[in-house]
């Protein structure tokens, strides 16, 4: 019982500390939460968080919250799922909160501003030494398909500016047409 | 009633932004200035401002914002609520049938097709954040007088210390904002 209590408290520890430096969107959180649950705590493994953020995109709602959820329901059931929501929705309840009292202050603050411009570089080396890993893993799958999916949901987002919900389901059709032709390429060798 | 009217705009948010960041955006917009005249639209843009300099996912931020303005901290957990329930239903059904049957051969084949592309979306989404540091509002630019400096200086530290000294993302992130906050302040 104290060993889940224990595991409860550091998934609402570790879900509040990431949630409140999760500065310039969800695709920051997802890098932070790799960090800390993949490489740092090694509770789940990258494929493990690859697929949880997958589901995460697919839901609607924002997907900090979506791959908390995920998170925290497989480390500790439905009860986890309610304690890292918790985590991750309190820091910019707080925040917010007090800021709304003098936002416009804060907004026109020089100091504040240069700070998160220091920050924002931070930011872009943390996802990018993230990208570099996990792609150098698709890369060693030797997969033609995942490196060619890769490129492919490249292009579409960055340079076509495509929708991030017609990538994701692409993705699921070319997975099914992928099932369906095995399954058929199987009967087919059944019967020669 | 305040309350449930913030609950069931904020409920439309969660459920209907797929798609994740700025696809919120217009929903948000549509639900607090157009239906409920809840934020003028200077104000809205303040809002926008204020979530980018924050934490937390813009929907949350502005459920917050909304909430508290309108209705007080009750109104702002209410609307933070109504906009993470409907997260909260999908989500967890969605999770129950992954972990409970995570060897079906079509959500295998599926999932790994996903993969790859997650890994392709948090690269541009890393590499517009990366040019918007290097180069501001301006975008790309070939010309060197047009960097940055400060701010390619400071990526260069954070990759260096977290490949070379595997440090953790958030003490980079601290050490980015006073290094290259101060050194932008200063010059």
């Amino acid at each position: 019982m104290s060993e889940k209590k224990q595991l409860l408290k550091s998934i609402f520890i570790s879900t509040f500390y990431l949630s409140a430096f999760t500065f310039g969107g969800g695709y920051v959180i997802i890098t932070l939460m790799k960090k800390k649950f993949v490489d740092e705590l090694k509770w789940i493994d990258e494929n493990e968080m690859l697929n949880e953020t997958a589901i995460a995109q697919s839901a609607p709602g924002p997907i900090a919250v979506n791959l908390s959820i995920l998170l925290g329901y497989k480390l500790a059931g439905i009860l986890g799922a309610a304690v890292s929501i918790l985590g991750t929705i309190l820091p910019p309840l707080i925040i917010l909160s007090i800021l709304s009292l003098f936002y416009t202050a804060f907004r026109d603050n020089i100091i504040v501003n240069a700070v998160l411009k220091g920050m924002q570089a931070g930011v872009a080396a943390i996802i990018a030494d993230v990208v570099l890993q996990m792609g150098q893993d698709i890369r060693k799958e030797k997969n033609i398909l995942s490196i060619f999916i890769m490129i492919g949901a490249f292009i579409a987002t960055y340079l076509l500016n495509i929708n991030v919900m017609y990538i994701i389901l692409g993705c699921i059709f070319i997975g099914i047409m992928k099932v369906l032709l095995q399954k058929r390429r199987r009967t087919g060798n059944d019967i020669s | 009633m305040i309350y449930l009217e913030l609950f069931f705009s904020f409920f439309q948010v969660g459920l209907f932004s797929i798609g994740g960041g700025y696809a919120a955006l217009p929903l948000i917009q549509d639900q607090v200035v157009q239906n409920h005249g809840w934020l003028t639209i200077a104000e809205f843009t303040d809002l926008i401002t204020i979530s980018q300099m924050t934490p937390g996912p813009i929907a949350i931020n502005s459920a917050t914002f909304v909430g508290i303005r309108i209705a007080g901290l009750p109104g702002a957990i209410t609307a933070t609520l109504g906009c993470i329930l409907p997260s909260c239903i999908i989500v967890s059904i969605l999770a129950y049938i992954y972990f409970k049957y995570p060897d079906i051969p079509l959500m295998k084949e599926v999932l790994g097709i996903l993969r790859p592309a997650i890994v392709a979306l948090i690269a541009s989404a890393g590499l517009e954040i990366l040019i918007v540091s290097f180069w501001n509002e301006n975008g790309f630019s070939l010309e060197i007088s047009k960097l940055d400096f400060i701010s390619v200086g400071v990526f260069i530290l954070g990759i260096f210390l977290l490949r070379k000294f595997k440090m953790n993302p958030i003490s980079v992130m601290a050490i980015s904002g006073i290094i290259g906050g101060g050194l932008h302040l200063i010059m």
